[in-house]
C-alpha cells in the first residue's frame, strides 16, 4: 500500500472547443480549463476556444456531471485594450465559472474588487515560483490556488507548499518549453507578435511546412527555418525553443529543448506527497481525441494511486511531441 | 473448414490471405492503385457535392470557427487514391470536387496522408498533432487555414464519416458498409 492511498488529487484537463470539454468531462476530468475566443487567453489559435454562449452551455454541461470549469483569462492586456479583459472576467463570472485563472495584476485587482465572492487561481503565466510572490498574490487578491511554473523540482514544490496559504496546481503532462512562463519573448523576435499579450507563441499565419524532394520536412516561423526533419524523423511544434540551430556549441543542435512532452507519471506519488492538490494536463490546442486519451489514462492512473496501486500509462508516449517524453525540471535541474 | 485449409495450403498468397479474412488481399500491389489509368471523375462529382452541402446544412457552427478561412481551397491528397479532392467550405456555396493527379488544381493548403490516417482524423479517433509528429500526415501551405479547419471539424459531435453516409438518405446503410470495408482494406496497407 503506497503512502498516497486514499488521497485523490483534482485532475484538471484542457478543452479548446465545447466538444473537447464534453470529452474531458466524460473521460473523468474533475475540472476543465478553457478560454474565450480572442487575445484574453494564452491559446489564441484560429478556430479554437469558446464564444460566450458556448462557455455558458459548457459550464452547464460540466456542472450537471459534477465537474468544474475554470475559465482562463491568462494573457497580459496591451495598453488601451483592458476593456476586453474586464469584459471576459464579467462574462465568466456571469456564466457561473468555478474559478478564473488570471495572471495580470490589473485583471486580478479588477476581478477581486468587482467580484469578491469569485474563486481566483493564479495562472502559470504569472510566473510566481517563490513563496514570497505567491503569498503576495494571496494577500492582495485572495487567490485560492497557484499554478506553478514548470521550472521547479518536486523537492522545491514541497518547500513552496509548506510556506504558502493556498492550494498548489502542477502540470503533469503536455507541452513543455525551456522558459520562465509569462516572461518568454523568444518568438517575438521572429514573429513580431507578443506571446504573452497576443496569446500565441507561434501564430499559425506565420508557420509554414514544406516537404522537399528528398522527403525532408522544413519547418518555418516568420520566414525563418527553425528545423528540418529527415524523412523518417519525428516532427515537433514550430516553436523557436524547439528548433535546431548552428551555434558555437555545434551545428544543427537543439540549443534550448528537443521536441518532447512532459510526462510526470513516474513522479505522481512524489507530487501528491509534496502536497500538490491539483494535477494539470496541458493541451487546449490539441484535439478531443488527445483529450479523451490522456484524461482517461490519468483518471485510471490517479484512481490506481488512490487505491494504493502503481500507475502505468506508457502508451501516452504516442501522443507526445516528437513521440518522446521527459520529466523536465520536475525530475532534475540538469534536465537541459 | 476443409476448403479454407486447402486454400491455405495450396492457393496463391493473395487467396490464402483472403481465406484468413484479410480483406487487404483484395487490393492491387502497393502503389499500383495510384498508377492505374485515371478513372472517370464525372460520376463522383454529384455525390461529393451532396456530401459537402449536407454537412454545411447540418453544422452551421463549423463556418463560425472557420471565419475568414472558409474561402480557402483545401487540397485533400489521399495517398492510395488515383485522384485528389478539393474542398472550398464557403458557407453560402461550399464545393468539394475530385481532380486527376495530373491536373492538380490551384490550392491554398495541401493535406496528405494515408486513407487510414485521414479517416481516423475525420472521425476524431486520432489526434492530428500526433499524426503530424509521426509524419503520418503532411500539411503544406496556409497553416492558419488548416489549423482553423482542424479545430472546426474537431468541434463536431460524432464521427464525420457518419454525416457523409447520412447525406445519401436511403443509401446511407450501403455507404456505411462501403466505408467500413474500405477502412479494413486500406488499414496498414503500404501505399
Amino acid at each position: 500500500m503506497s503512502a498516497n492511498a486514499g488521497f485523490r488529487p483534482e485532475l484538471v484537463c484542457p478543452a479548446g472547443t465545447p466538444a473537447g470539454l464534453r470529452a474531458a468531462v466524460d473521460a473523468g476530468a474533475d475540472a476543465v480549463y478553457c478560454g474565450y475566443v480572442g487575445p484574453t487567453n494564452a491559446r489564441n489559435f484560429p478556430g479554437l476556444n469558446f464564444t460566450r454562449e458556448e462557455m455558458a452551455e459548457a459550464i452547464q454541461y460540466a456542472h450537471a456531471r459534477g465537474a468544474k470549469v475554470l475559465v482562463t483569462i491568462n494573457s497580459f492586456p496591451a495598453a488601451g485594450r483592458f476593456e476586453e479583459w474586464r469584459k471576459a472576467v464579467d462574462d465568466a463570472v456571469a456564466a457561473g465559472a468555478d474559478a478564473l485563472i488570471l495572471c495580470d495584476i490589473g485583471v486580478l485587482e479588477y476581478a477581486a474588487g468587482e467580484h469578491p465572492g469569485q474563486r481566483l487561481h493564479l495562472s502559470v503565466q504569472a510566473g510566481a515560483s517563490s513563496p514570497e510572490a505567491i503569498r503576495w498574490h494571496v494577500r492582495e487578491f485572495g487567490i485560492k490556488r497557484v499554478v506553478l511554473p514548470r521550472i521547479l523540482t518536486v523537492a522545491e514544490i514541497r518547500r513552496v507548499q509548506e510556506q504558502v496559504p493556498c492550494e498548489i496546481e502542477a502540470f503533469v503532462f503536455g507541452n513543455i518549453g525551456m522558459m520562465a512562463e509569462g516572461r518568454c519573448a523568444l518568438s517575438n523576435y521572429a514573429t513580431g507578435c507578443s506571446t504573452n499579450m497576443d496569446g500565441v507563441c507561434s501564430p499559425a499565419d506565420q508557420v509554414s511546412y514544406e516537404k522537399d524532394e528528398a522527403g525532408n520536412l522544413n519547418s518555418r516561423l516568420g520566414g525563418f527555418t527553425i528545423d528540418r526533419y529527415g524523412p523518417d524523423e519525428r516532427a515537433g511544434y514550430p516553436t523557436i525553443c524547439k528548433g535546431r540551430y548552428d551555434t558555437p556549441v555545434g551545428r544543427c543542435k537543439y540549443v534550448f529543448e528537443e521536441p518532447r512532452s512532459l510526462n510526470l507519471v513516474p513522479l505522481l506519488p512524489d507530487l501528491v506527497a509534496a502536497g500538490v492538490t491539483a494535477l494539470k494536463i496541458e493541451g487546449r490546442q490539441r484535439s478531443k481525441a488527445y483529450v479523451r486519451a490522456v484524461v482517461s489514462a490519468f483518471r485510471q492512473a490517479l484512481d490506481a494511486l488512490a487505491a494504493g496501486g502503481t500507475p502505468d500509462i506508457a502508451a501516452l508516449s504516442a501522443l507526445a511531441e516528437g513521440q518522446r517524453t521527459t520529466t523536465g525540471a520536475f525530475g532534475s535541474k540538469a534536465w537541459r | 473448414m476443409i476448403i479454407r485449409d486447402m486454400l491455405r495450403a495450396y492457393a496463391p498468397p493473395p487467396m490464402r490471405r483472403l481465406a484468413e479474412g484479410d480483406m487487404r488481399a483484395l487490393l492491387p500491389p502497393p502503389g499500383l492503385l495510384r498508377r492505374l489509368p485515371p478513372p472517370p471523375l464525372l460520376p463522383l462529382q454529384p455525390p461529393l457535392h451532396r456530401i459537402v452541402t449536407d454537412i454545411a446544412r447540418k453544422h452551421p457552427r463549423l463556418f463560425a470557427r472557420l471565419g475568414d478561412n472558409a474561402g480557402r481551397r483545401f487540397l485533400v491528397d489521399v495517398e492510395e487514391l488515383p485522384f485528389v479532392l478539393l474542398l472550398q467550405p464557403r458557407p453560402a456555396a461550399p464545393t468539394f470536387r475530385a481532380y486527376h493527379r495530373h491536373r492538380v488544381p490551384a490550392h491554398d493548403v495541401r493535406i496528405a496522408g494515408t486513407f487510414e490516417a485521414l479517416f481516423r482524423l475525420l472521425d476524431s479517433e486520432a489526434d492530428s498533432d500526433a499524426l503530424f509528429f509521426s509524419r503520418d500526415i503532411v500539411v503544406e501551405g496556409d497553416t492558419e487555414a488548416i489549423v482553423a479547419l482542424r479545430n472546426a471539424i474537431d468541434d463536431l459531435e460524432g464521427p464525420l464519416t457518419e454525416d457523409v453516409a447520412a447525406a445519401f438518405g436511403p443509401l446511407a446503410g450501403i455507404l456505411r458498409r462501403l466505408l467500413a470495408a474500405l477502412r479494413v482494406i486500406f488499414e496498414e496497407t503500404p501505399s
